[in-house]
């Protein structure tokens, strides 16, 4: 049951910017495919069109190969599951799950049978008859995912399902639903913010950004080779630094990385570092290679495991580089201090981008 | 003019918040003592004792005269037209409010806030300008004044304005009780009964409904009250016909007009009974939607 979406686009208000344009993606059958991308991206719009609380202004959506781009919410078979949990707060748990098979006019037999089986399957058998106000967050949740399995669905849609929850919890339920998913093979859609939550649980990723498809690809490719500087600066945190393209390289003052094979000489560059790409060095004097730098420590940040030093390049631009705490005790440098900055890997784009 | 009312929905939440306010914040005792007495000396004054008055002099002559000027053929005339009033006044604003409430709170359009401030026309003008509104629609006079007489249809001085004037001044108690509630509790709900495969009108039955209902009962209890009791409105569109167009509060100044005391107050009891059963319900109603 793949999902495909073909050059969907939806405004809200006429002449304002839409909050989807253009996207086109596959959700593959049996997969977790995410939708990563900042608040405002179109991500929650996108989810809400390919379940059909929206209609399009333009483009397809396609459910197992059946455009089903006008056809009423209730007939397409989506299990959908909110933020916001949006359980029926006067129904008992029990009742909850059952409310989409009653509509369905399941019988009495099969349908209570369904229900203990979704509430086992969400290990909350021993809750039933409790109202959604007497349960934690994590726990509504659940029910919440027991609530859209039992219909069936064809393929489940997650709206920022644990973006409520506290960290503990929503790590747990990241594992809960990867668990879920080995189990159930359902094809799912899940909307997230959470760039950890997305490259941890899904096997494909969209990367959205002002109402774009960014990226999509698997989240090593996303993460390894990000198609553009939104993606390269969204994904794991990285520094830009700015500079042109020199011999071939591209040379940010003193510091020089592998430039693309097309750049020429002259064009401006652009070089994404992730945080634990650079080395730190405390000696000056040791042999220079082309990828270091030198940098002065303007703001030490301790954060538990490791240690963010915030560099000032002679360029101007400030890279993060995040130390582990052992390396960081054996450097011992303090705030002010000159230090080697030796740039391991880079993502260098060349073009004047703004983001 | 229209009864001082609040939403569910703005009282509930704050209560225990208030019930727990900080120690700093309260002055010293003569303060509270004083500010606590001045506000029960004006109960007393502004409320206990018309109460107390108004059964002492209903009870004046009596149980048998009491029950004599109430099943009197006029009194009797009164509460039918009063019930009345009230059955067909309540049910148009239940339907009408969770309409306009429903519409108002799910959808945006162009006059949306125009809509709402209309809605509480019948608040802002006084009852007597709102009775004339019909006089001048419907009456001899009135622009529909000719036809309705060439059609033998009695509007004005007759009960169908008496009804007339009721449902208007009753129009904004439910859209004004459900919408706050409804705003609140956002459409999530309803957009998940959809996926679940629920029609619109299911949902509306199974969610959006049973999510309101203490608010509705509000408004409903409110509109109800104000129904019976309206006395501005209804006196401008009655012309005073004894048994026919008088409702209990038109009856009660009639006989109070003709020095009949005992009877004046004794329908007076019955709209005094009515208030606080009303109020006893209010505060039950307001007790139970508070979020457990």
């Amino acid at each position: 049951m793949s999902i495909v979406v073909e050059q969907l686009a939806r405004r809200f208000s006429p002449g304002g910017s839409p909050a989807v344009s253009e996207v086109s993606f596959q959700a593959p059958a049996g997969a977790i495919t995410s939708l990563l991308g900042p608040s405002g991206a179109g991500k929650s719009t996108l989810l809400r069109l390919i379940a059909g609380l929206e209609i399009p202004d333009e483009g397809r959506v396609l459910i197992d190969g059946v455009d089903c781009t006008t056809m009423p919410v209730q007939q397409r078979g989506v299990g959908v599951v909110f933020q916001s949990y949006a359980l029926f707060k006067h129904m008992t748990v029990r009742q909850n799950v059952a409310f989409g098979l009653e509509i369905r006019r399941v019988p009495k037999a099969e349908r209570e049978a369904r229900v203990e089986e979704m509430l086992r399957m969400v290990q909350l058998e021993h809750l039933g008859g409790r109202y959604p106000g007497q349960l934690s967050g994590g726990q509504r949740q659940r029910v919440a995912f027991a609530r859209a399995l039992a219909i069936r669905p064809r393929v489940l849609l997650l709206d920022e399902p644990f973006g409520a929850l506290d960290t503990r919890v929503r790590e747990e339920l990241r594992e809960w639903l990867h668990a879920l998913h080995e189990q159930t093979r359902l094809t799912t859609l899940l909307v997230t913010h959470d760039q950890q939550e997305a490259l941890e649980i899904s096997q494909h990723v969209v990367v959205m950004s002002e109402g774009r498809v960014a990226q999509a690809a698997s989240p090593a490719e996303v993460y390894d080779r990000p198609a553009s500087p939104f993606v390269a600066s969204f994904i794991g945190g990285a520094s830009v630094l700015h500079g042109e393209v020199r011999a071939g390289r591209a040379a940010m003052g003193a510091l020089s990385v592998a430039a693309p094979v097309a750049a020429r000489e002259g064009e401006p560059v652009q070089a994404f570092v992730r945080p634990h790409d650079i080395k730190l060095a405390r000696s000056l004097s040791d042999a220079a290679g082309a990828s270091t730098a030198l940098g002065r420590v303007e703001r030490l940040k301790s954060v538990g495991g490791y240690v963010k030093v915030f560099l000032r390049l002679p360029t101007g631009d400030e890279v993060t580089v995040e130390v582990p705490r052992s390396e960081f005790d054996a450097l011992g440098v303090v705030e002010g201090d000159s230090v080697r900055a030796d740039v391991r890997s880079a993502t260098v784009f060349v073009g004047d981008y703004s983001i | 003019m229209g009864r001082p009312f609040r939403s569910v929905s703005a009282l509930t939440p704050s209560t225990p918040v208030l019930r727990q306010r900080a120690h700093g914040l309260q002055g010293p005792a003569f303060v509270r003592w004083g500010l606590i007495g001045a506000t029960l000396l004006l109960l007393g004054v502004f409320l206990v004792v018309p109460l107390v008055a108004v059964f002492t002099f209903a009870f004046q002559k009596g149980w048998a005269a009491y029950g004599a000027s109430l099943v009197r053929p006029a009194s009797l005339a009164a509460m039918r037209l009063t019930l009345l009033a009230a059955v067909i006044a309540v049910p148009l604003n239940l339907v009408f409010g969770l309409a306009a409430a429903w519409l108002i709170a799910r959808y945006r359009f162009r006059g949306r806030s125009l809509l709402l401030t209309l809605i509480d026309l019948p608040f802002s003008v006084s009852p007597v300008i709102a009775g004339l509104i019909f006089v001048l629609l419907f009456g001899r006079q009135g622009w529909f004044g000719a036809w309705l007489l060439d059609h033998d249809v009695r509007v004005i001085f007759a009960v169908p304005g008496i009804v007339l004037a009721t449902v208007f001044v009753t129009f904004p108690y439910v859209v004004r009780e459900v919408l706050p509630v409804m705003e609140a509790q956002g459409s999530d709900e309803e957009e998940a009964a959809l996926t679940l495969g629920a029609s619109g009108w299911r949902t509306f039955w199974s969610v959006t409904l049973p999510k309101v209902k203490w608010g509705v009962l509000y408004g409903v209890i409110l509109c109800n009250a104000r129904a019976m009791g309206e006395f501005g409105a209804v006196s401008v569109v009655s012309g005073h016909v004894r048994g026919v167009t008088t409702t209990l509060p038109l009856h009660a100044e009639i006989l109070y007009n003709e020095y009949d005391l005992a009877g004046a107050f004794a329908v007076a009891s019955l709209l005094t009974l009515l208030a606080l059963v009303t109020l006893v319900v209010k505060k039950f109603v307001e007790w139970r939607s508070q979020p457990s």
